[in-house]
This record gives structure tokens, C-alpha cells and sequence, in this order.
């Protein structure tokens, strides 16, 4: 998997924290370049034949031009395969979504689409601090499925401040109108250093309870079943098989290429003569990285090697928010020796755990239960806990 | 070393923001090794003195006492200064006051004397100046200090006339029979008005408004006059130098080169290095090595004579063989021992423990090495669940204990977490099981564990103390109220001039040890003092409180309690708990019971929602190392049934409330 970002942003919103850049004129062309540039390096390093699925993230991608775009994959098919059909997504939003740059995207390579929508109402997405309105997500989606039927996901956020289970209820079912085959949805998370979380901390804006945000999330979780989508990760849902390769293969900890700006990365890198996993991150302010990039190829600002048990922390933590779970195989790939029943079948927390019904260890791995996936953060730290002592 | 200024409180016991109970670190201004506070092992001048020239009617031996920052030190300064026992600069600041601590806030904690020489109409004084300690928690020390003494300078402010502790120092003055000179400081203040607090002494002391003197010990004006009345006022010691040695301890200091260093004061005889003596307490025998004065460093002489005061080093090595209050003799000439002092009883309790316990050993010895020269402090190991190995302090009073703890800090760079004071209840047992268990029918009880049940005594009680509030009169009706709430009853209100007054009240110790003195101060917008001396024990309806997690006790929570404050206290015990401990998987009741009763229930509901909305590949570092950070918290925290304290929960609970 490749995740390029781009890291510019027209307007910053209220609750984003991302590593994300607001100026006035970007040099689309020398950061197209560097793109392309560090693709080529990257691939290199990780001697990776073939690449599964492409994101497009950000920042907001859809800001870049088709172009740049195309620059991009033409580079990875250049450098690796890229088997016809696999996943390239493109997060995009609702105010530079014209049919017109949609077209071009989809001429570029492009074939899923995932569109902030955050919500379908306009003082919801004024609080957000959004650009578009509620009409116009709308309008964005629908373009969206015609130029990329089935394969256009959407984003909602909810728990905002003052946001009542109804009101979130309702924004819901208008969103299933309009959705295609795949939906995600967010609990707002207030980050440090955003403009919406210094209201709610400073006693501008209220709190939501913690009791309402598990309500509305039961809530939402029901509707989608209800109307068929598969519930196969914490906060994504699809229907029709349309679930996201790509970022399955992050909570299947299988290896990815950041690039771009401030983008993550874990690959083994034996390109540099590397034998184990490594968590990498690039440089994260643009300039610094593009001139990293021109200099030596990459801007690759730190390495660790991930140990093994980092590696099953992991493997762990990111799989167990998936419905699958953590599968036998998937554990065995990084743990041949020692197995999921070895370490959590024997008297210890996952045991109680699962007595108590929040999770299940059977045939197929070690996964949550429906009450117990709400709740994995709070049987993380024990799982954790245990597997630092097989 | 920098040393901050003296404080700007007006009474020592403020809860300074610079002294939390848990500090993250240390000011960068403290020493980062121990700094040693015996005295600086230096003599004046290698010459000896020879005391002989000052017989017994040369002597005066006297104290200077006074509210705090009522300018008792500033006083000392100038007294030294112009008997030239210390040059005149502009430096001598609170001399006597070498603690840190006592700089700092404006106290005297430990108790120093200096030997002054004067001239006066052709004659050559010896005036001994026994510095006291200036707070009530001290008062052993003062008392002690006033027995080597026949007379006090009180020190009253002109601009805040007469606070309580200028009540209670005057008190323990006149029952020891002293000669007693008032002296109205700060005269030179744009608001002084000395006219007023002579009244205020008036009538209050019953001391006549002429003999009061008035001064600014801050420019020296008129403190010739305060010298000529100590000689004039103040008799001299009552002794012979032809009787056998008799020779009170009355304060000792620890130096590790030398060994204890008693301080002395002759009732009798004289003293020499070669001298062998005895303890009358120990029987011990020791030859003195050194006999000298305090200038107020050591200066050796020839010889100590009756009536003077000084010290004396004879190869003690702890300062336990140093007693206060004990006498010394010369071997084979016993004398009829001076009356001792009863020895410091401790009034507030609180545990003790390191912070992190791998600084167990070093906190062990820090505390080792600084009860060496504050003996009234007692020690006894404890252990707590929660906290882990750590201690149970007894301190004379709160000022005691934190200025205990400051020192830790400030002297030997530790940092403790002290949990809520307490107080030392008692029981007369009923049942004659416990009686011959305990080998006797009243005991005291410092641990809640060791709480006996109602049905096994006769009655319990609580230690009481009387305290004297001095306040501006506006102010009279919330404290009335206040003091209401504090269980505390009313025994006097006099009118010390047309706009003060004081109150004096009967209350049970654990109700000021806490939150009082802090109410007092807001309450009446820091113009209200407060002091208190013990008062004995009172009959008093205790009960032991138990806090339960999900029916689970929570030993290091079980208070005992006034029956009259339980539902109070419970219910702020668990609402603390509610929003100190973590939802978990399932709900917690958090419950305060009595027996079997429960008083006070807060639940904390199940989380029903923690998980993160968002995991993907730039989030995947943060969120793993917010996990094992998680997992890492797990392991320490306290297991009570299936309920996950944090020990900082406990922390939270525990600790002073004041300290927020």
C-alpha cells in the first residue's frame, strides 16, 4: 500500500489537528515533483514488487490538480507493479469536488472517492468550521456515484457540542439517502490545539456526555446494520463487499509507504539492507521535506525497528478494531513460534475478558464482541498487559 | 546560596504554594546537597574568655518574644549589633535565624542564644539572649527556652497591636513567674499607633501603660533603652558559684565532627574542660571537652560560672543522651535534679512516603538525619497498600509538620507525599479482654486499624485544644459561625480596645488540624490571628468510617471520625473517589459506611464507550504509545475486589485537602 499526502488545506477547520498547511500559493509543481521524487525512492527502499491500494490523503488531496495526481501513480507503476483494478483513493472535498476535477481524477487513475461530508447540516458544518454547505456535500456526492459508482465512501462526524441523539439520528438517515456503498463515522475527538476543543475546554461550548456519545454511537451502529452495511471496523461500515482495501491492510498491519509531508509509514526497508519492520515518518513541514527530498531522495525523518512484541502490539491493537479480529494466520506471520492460544488461551485478562463477554478467542482468532469493540480501549491496556508477560 | 526574603505572611502556618505536598521539582534556588543545620563548626577568636569577671549580679538571662513578623528578629539584630557582638551592616538580617526555612518564612523554628556583652553605668553585663521558637507548636521549646531565663522582651506591632500569639507567649512568660519589658516595635510606621496597643496591654496583661517602650528595631531607635531594661527590670539569676555544679540542658544541637553540643544553663557551681559529669537522667558519665559561649557562634572559654549560660561538648554522640530538661552534675557530687520538662508530646499525625519508592533508603535516612536535631519528632514505620513502605509522623502542631517536610526538601532534597493530618484518639476500654491484652484501660489510638469497637469501651476521646482568636470585631459573626461548625465552644470574648477582640474557644484537635486556620485567614481577609495551646482530652462520639468500593473496604480510607461530621465527610470522601478513579467495564459504588450502615453513595457508572474513532496510519504511533502507557499504569495501580485504583486516586484522597 502507498499513502501519499497532500498536506495543503484551503481553510483550516475547527477540530482538525492534522499536519496540514495553509498558504496562499502552493508550488504545485515542485511539490508534484517531490511527490514523484520520493515514490521512487521509497519503493526502492522497500524492494516491493507490488503495490495494493493508493490513498490520496491529507491535507486535501482534491485540492491537487488531476495532474499531479497522475504524475504520482505514474511513478508508482513506474517503480513497482500496480495491478489493474487495485484500490486508489482519493479523499476530497465536498468544495473541490466539481464534476470536472472528479473526471480528471478518474482519468488519472483514481477509482474510489471518500468525501469529508462531516454533516448534512449547515450549522453542524458551520461549527466544524467547513467551507460547504449541506447542499453542497450533497451535490458533491451525488457526482461522486455517477463518476464512481459503488466506490464512493462518505465521512460523518458526530458528539458535537450540543448535538442531541435525534439530531444525529435524522443527519444519519438523510446521509443514508444519499450514500453510496460505504460510510464512516466519526465520534468528534476535541485535539489539543484546535479552535473547537479550546471552546469546549474554556466553557464556550458544552461538553458532550460521555453516556450520550456511547448512545448515539450504539445508535448509529444499529441503523447501518439495519440497512445492510457490514459493521467491519470501530467506525467504518460497507455493504456489497465494498469495504476499503487500504485501510484494511493498516488494522491488518501489513506493510505501507508513507509519503508526502508528515506521512507514517511501516515497511521493511531491505532496499538499505533493513531485515525488520520499521515505523517511519517523513519530515513534517513542506519546505524542510521538499528540500530533504531534492537533496537525498527522501524526506524520511526518523526510523525506529520495531521490536517483535512492538510488532504484535500492533498487530493487536489495530486488528481486535476489526470484526475479523485478529486471525490465526495474521498472528502466525508475525509470530510463528508462539501462537494466539499460547499467549491469550491461558488463564490470565483475555480469559476474563472474555468470561465477562467482551471478547472471543475461537477457530478463527481473537476478536471483539459486538459490546466489547465499543469498549476496546479499555481491554487494550490488559491484552497489552498479558502479552508482555508470554 | 541565595536565600529568599522574609516572608510577607503575617502568621507562619500559610499554606505556601511553594510547598505542595507531591512537588514535580524543586525551586532551582535549594541546595542540591544537604546543607548541614548545626551550627558552623568556627570559632571567633582562639583566645578563651574568661567569664569569671561576670559574677551572678552581672547576669541577665531573657527571651525575646513576640507574634510573628511582629519584628522579634530584627530586634535580636540590633541588640547584637550594638553590643558589638556582631558588626553594624546593613546585612544582619534575623541573624539568629539560620534555617532556611526560618528566613524564608520569617520564623524561628530552632532556638538560638547569644551572649551579649554590655557596659552600662560603669558596669560590665553578661545578657544572655535565649532566642525562642515563634510559633505554639514550639512551645515546648519555648518553654524550655524560658526556663534558663528570668525575663522577656514582648514585642508587640504598633500598626497590628496585640495578636493571639502575642496571647499565648505572654501567658507562658507569666506563669513561668518571668519579669516581663513590652516593647511597641514598627513605631516608625506610617500607621503605627502605639497609643492604642499600650492600652491594648493594659488591659489585657494588666501592665502599666509607663513602662512600655517604644521603638523601631528596624532603625535602631530607642533599643539602647530596651538594654537598660533588661539590666534594670530583669533580676539576676538566683545561684552560687561555691555550690556543687548544677546545670540545666535546655536546648542541643548535633554536629558531626563533634557530637552533640548541649546548651546549658548553670543553676550552680562552674564548669571546665576535664570536668567529669554525669547525666541525672541517663547516668551516664562524660568528661567535657569544650565549655564556651554563644556569640552567637561557639566561643570557647575557661570556664562556664552559676547563672551563666552557655554550652558544653563532652563526647555524647547521640542527642538522646542530651535530654532537654535534664541536669548535669559533677561525678561523686549529685545534686537534687532540676525539675525536667515533660517531654514533647506529638498532637498531629501523618504518613509519610517517598514518592517513588526506590528513594525509600535515602528518604530513611534523610528523616534519620534530621530527627538528630529535632528530637520531637517520633518515627514509626507504617505501610500502606497503596503508597507503599513509608512512615507515620507525630508532629508537635501543623506549622511543625510542614516545616518538618520543608526542611526534607529544602535541606536534603526529597520530596514526600504526606497524607491528611490526624489526631491521636484515645479509648478507656470496657472490655476485660482488651484490658489485659493491652495491659491497661486507656489506650491510644493513632492507626484507624487499630479503632476498638464501641461495645468494647467505655468511652472514647479526642484531644482538645484551646485556641485564641484575635480579630478585628466586623468580622465576630463569621467566626462565631465558623467556629460553631468546628465543634468549638466558647469559653471567653473580651473587648482588647473599641474595634478588636479576643476570643478564646474550646476545640477538638482534628478540627483545625485541616482546613481552620486557612477559613479564618478568607474569612476575614487575613486580619484575624489564631493560636492554641493543649488542652487535654474530651469525651467525644467517635466512629470508625469505612470506605467501600463495591462493598470492598479500602483500608487506607477508614477514618475515625465525629459522629456529627461522618455524612459530611463521606459523602466528600466519595465524591473525591468518583472523580478520581477511571470508569471502568462495570459500575462502581463507592460507598462510606459505619458498621454496616452506609451513609454516603456515589456511583460511578460503566464505561459503555472508549475506544478511538479514528486509527490509521499517522495515528498509530501516538495511539500505541498512549496504550502502553495505559498497560504500564495498569500494573501499578491497587487491585480492591475487581475495581482498578490509581494510585494517584489515593494521593488525591489522602492528601492534604488544602493542597489542591
Amino acid at each position: 500500500a502507498s499513502c501519499p499526502q497532500w498536506p495543503y488545506c484551503r481553510k483550516r477547520c475547527s477540530y482538525c489537528n492534522f499536519n496540514k498547511y495553509v498558504v496562499p500559493a502552493v508550488d504545485e509543481a515542485a511539490v508534484g515533483a517531490c511527490l514523484v521524487q520520493e515514490v521512487r525512492t521509497l519503493l526502492r527502499l522497500s524492494q516491493v514488487q507490488s503495490v495494493t491500494s493508493v490513498f490520496f490523503g491529507g491535507g486535501t488531496p482534491s485540492l491537487a490538480s488531476p495532474s499531479t495526481i497522475a504524475a504520482v501513480l505514474e511513478a508508482i507503476v513506474g517503480a513497482a507493479h500496480l495491478p489493474a483494478g487495485a484500490e486508489v483513493t482519493l479523499e476530497a472535498n465536498p468544495s473541490s469536488a466539481s464534476p470536472q476535477r472528479l473526471a480528471g481524477f478518474r482519468a488519472a487513475g483514481v477509482n474510489r472517492l471518500s468525501i469529508g461530508v462531516q454533516s448534512l447540516d449547515d450549522a453542524e458544518l458551520r461549527l466544524l468550521g467547513r467551507e460547504h454547505t449541506a447542499a453542497e456535500a450533497q451535490q458533491a456526492v451525488e457526482i461522486a456515484r455517477g463518476l464512481f459508482p459503488g466506490r464512493t465512501s462518505i465521512d460523518l462526524i458526530f458528539g458535537l457540542p450540543g448535538q442531541s441523539r435525534d439530531a444525529w439520528a435524522r443527519g444519519l438517515e438523510v446521509a443514508l439517502g444519499l450514500c453510496d456503498h460505504h460510510i464512516s463515522l466519526y465520534q468528534l475527538t476535541l485535539e489539543r490545539g484546535t479552535a473547537l476543543a479550546a471552546q469546549v475546554w474554556g466553557g464556550n461550548l458544552p461538553t458532550p456526555p460521555q453516556d450520550l456519545l456511547a448512545d448515539m454511537y450504539h445508535t448509529a451502529c444499529a441503523m447501518l446494520v439495519s440497512a445492510g452495511f457490514q459493521h467491519y471496523e470501530v467506525s467504518n461500515f460497507a455493504r456489497k463487499g465494498a469495504l476499503s482495501t487500504h485501510n484494511l491492510s493498516y488494522w491488518r498491519a501489513e506493510q505501507y509507504i508513507g509519503v508526502g509531508p508528515g506521512a507514517h509509514g511501516r515497511f521493511v526497508p531491505w532496499g538499505e539492507g533493513g531485515c525488520s519492520r520499521e515505523a517511519r515518518v517523513q519530515t513534517l513541514e513542506p519546505d524542510a521535506w521538499m528540500q530533504e527530498v531534492q537533496s537525498r531522495g527522501h524526506g524520511t525523518r526518523r526510523r525506529v525497528v520495531l521490536s517483535l512484541l512492538e510488532q504484535l502490539e500492533e498487530v493487536l491493537a489495530l486488528g481486535l478494531r476489526t470484526d475479523e479480529g485478529v486471525t490465526h494466520e495474521r498472528w502466525g506471520h508475525f509470530s510463528p513460534n508462539l501462537s494466539l492460544e499460547a499467549v491469550f488461551g491461558v488463564p490470565g485478562e483475555a480469559a476474563e475478558l472474555q468470561r465477562q463477554g467482551w471478547l472471543m478467542l475461537d477457530g478463527s482468532g481473537l476478536r471483539c464482541r459486538r459490546e466489547g469493540l465499543a469498549l476496546l480501549d479499555s481491554l487494550l491496556p490488559d491484552l497489552l498487559c498479558q502479552l508482555q508477560r508470554g | 546560596m541565595t536565600l529568599a526574603g522574609r516572608t510577607a505572611a503575617r502568621w507562619a502556618w500559610l499554606r505556601s504554594p511553594r510547598l505542595p505536598t507531591v512537588p514535580l521539582c524543586l525551586p532551582p534556588w535549594l541546595p542540591t546537597a544537604p546543607v548541614a543545620c548545626e551550627r558552623p563548626y568556627s570559632s571567633q577568636s582562639k583566645d578563651k574568655l574568661d567569664m569569671s569577671t561576670y559574677p551572678v549580679e552581672s547576669i541577665r538571662n531573657f527571651s525575646i518574644i513576640a507574634h510573628v513578623d511582629h519584628g522579634k528578629s530584627t530586634l535580636a539584630d540590633r541588640l547584637l549589633e550594638i553590643t558589638g557582638t556582631i558588626a553594624k551592616t546593613d546585612r544582619n538580617k534575623q541573624v539568629l535565624d539560620k534555617l532556611q526555612v526560618e528566613r524564608e518564612r520569617g520564623i524561628t523554628v530552632k532556638a538560638q542564644s547569644a551572649s551579649l556583652f554590655y557596659n552600662y553605668e560603669g558596669v560590665n553585663y553578661l545578657l544572655n539572649l535565649i532566642d525562642t521558637p515563634g510559633h505554639v507548636d514550639f512551645s515546648y521549646e519555648v518553654s524550655r527556652s524560658l526556663s534558663a531565663c528570668q525575663g522577656v522582651i514582648l514585642v508587640v506591632d504598633a500598626n497590628e497591636g496585640i495578636q493571639a500569639q502575642t496571647v499565648a507567649n505572654f501567658y507562658l512568660a507569666f506563669e513561668a513567674q518571668l519579669a516581663i519589658i513590652p516593647v511597641i516595635n514598627k513605631i516608625d510606621l506610617k500607621n503605627a499607633d502605639p497609643e492604642r496597643v499600650e492600652k491594648q496591654i493594659e488591659k489585657l496583661f494588666d501592665i502599666p501603660i509607663d513602662e512600655c517602650v517604644r521603638i523601631s528595631a528596624k532603625k535602631g531607635t530607642n533599643v539602647e533603652t530596651v538594654l537598660q531594661k533588661v539590666i534594670e527590670k530583669i533580676p539576676p539569676p538566683q545561684c552560687n558559684t561555691a555550690d556543687p555544679l548544677k546545670a540545666l540542658v535546655f536546648d542541643s544541637t548535633f554536629d558531626h565532627y563533634r557530637g552533640v553540643i548541649a546548651n546549658i544553663a548553670l543553676f550552680g557551681g562552674e564548669i571546665q574542660k576535664g570536668h567529669k559529669i554525669v547525666s541525672a537522667h541517663t547516668k551516664k558519665r562524660y568528661e567535657v571537652n569544650e565549655v564556651g559561649v554563644l556569640t552567637p557562634n561557639e566561643q570557647p572559654t575557661h570556664k562556664l560560672y552559676a547563672g551563666q549560660v552557655g554550652y558544653v561538648i563532652a563526647g555524647m554522640k547521640e542527642v538522646t543522651e542530651a535530654q532537654i530538661g535534664d541536669t548535669l552534675f559533677l561525678y561523686k557530687q549529685p545534686v537534687e535534679p532540676l525539675p525536667g520538662f515533660k517531654s514533647a508530646k506529638p498532637m498531629v499525625f501523618a504518613g509519610m512516603y517517598p514518592v517513588d519508592q526506590t528513594e525509600y533508603n535515602n528518604l530513611k535516612s534523610a528523616l534519620e538525619r534530621l530527627t538528630l536535631n529535632d528530637s520531637s519528632v517520633t518515627v514509626h514505620r507504617d505501610s500502606s497498600l497503596a503508597l507503599g513502605a513509608g512512615w507515620r509522623l507525630g508532629f508537635l502542631g501543623l506549622l511543625h509538620m510542614e516545616v518538618f517536610n520543608q526542611r526534607l526538601e529544602q535541606e536534603y532534597n526529597m520530596s514526600v507525599i504526606l497524607t491528611a493530618p490526624t489526631v491521636p484518639y484515645k479509648a478507656v476500654l470496657s472490655s476485660a479482654k482488651l484490658i489485659k491484652e493491652y495491659g491497661k484501660t486507656e489506650i491510644t489510638i493513632i492507626n484507624p486499624a487499630q479503632f476498638p469497637d464501641k461495645h468494647l469501651v467505655s468511652e472514647y476521646l479526642e484531644p482538645t485544644v484551646l485556641g485564641t482568636i484575635v480579630t478585628p470585631q466586623e468580622y465576630i459573626g463569621k467566626i462565631l459561625v465558623l467556629c460553631q461548625d468546628h465543634r468549638a465552644v466558647q469559653k471567653d470574648m473580651v473587648y482588647i480596645d473599641e474595634h478588636r477582640v479576643m476570643l478564646k474557644y474550646l476545640f477538638p484537635l482534628n478540627e483545625i488540624v485541616v482546613d481552620f486556620y486557612d477559613a479564618l485567614k478568607s474569612l476575614s481577609s487575613g486580619y484575624a490571628s489564631f493560636d492554641y495551646e493543649d488542652a487535654g482530652y474530651q469525651a467525644a462520639d467517635l466512629i470508625k468510617m469505612d470506605i467501600l468500593l463495591n462493598g470492598n473496604p479500602v483500608e487506607e480510607l477508614a477514618t475515625i471520625i465525629h459522629s456529627d461530621k461522618a455524612y459530611a465527610t463521606g459523602k466528600f470522601l466519595c465524591e473525591r473517589l468518583k472523580d478520581t478513579i477511571p470508569r471502568q467495564l462495570f459500575e462502581i459504588a463507592i460507598q462510606a459506611a459505619i458498621g454496616k450502615k452506609i451513609i454516603a453513595r456515589e456511583t460511578l457508572k460503566a464505561y459503555r464507550k472508549n475506544v478511538v474513532a479514528k486509527c490509521y496510519g499517522g495515528d498509530i504511533t501516538r495511539r500505541m504509545k498512549l496504550l502502553k502507557r495505559q498497560a504500564e499504569g495498569k500494573k501499578l495501580m491497587r487491585k480492591i475486589g475487581n475495581v482498578d485504583v490509581p494510585r494517584d486516586a489515593f494521593i488525591r484522597v489522602l492528601k492534604r485537602q488544602t493542597d489542591k
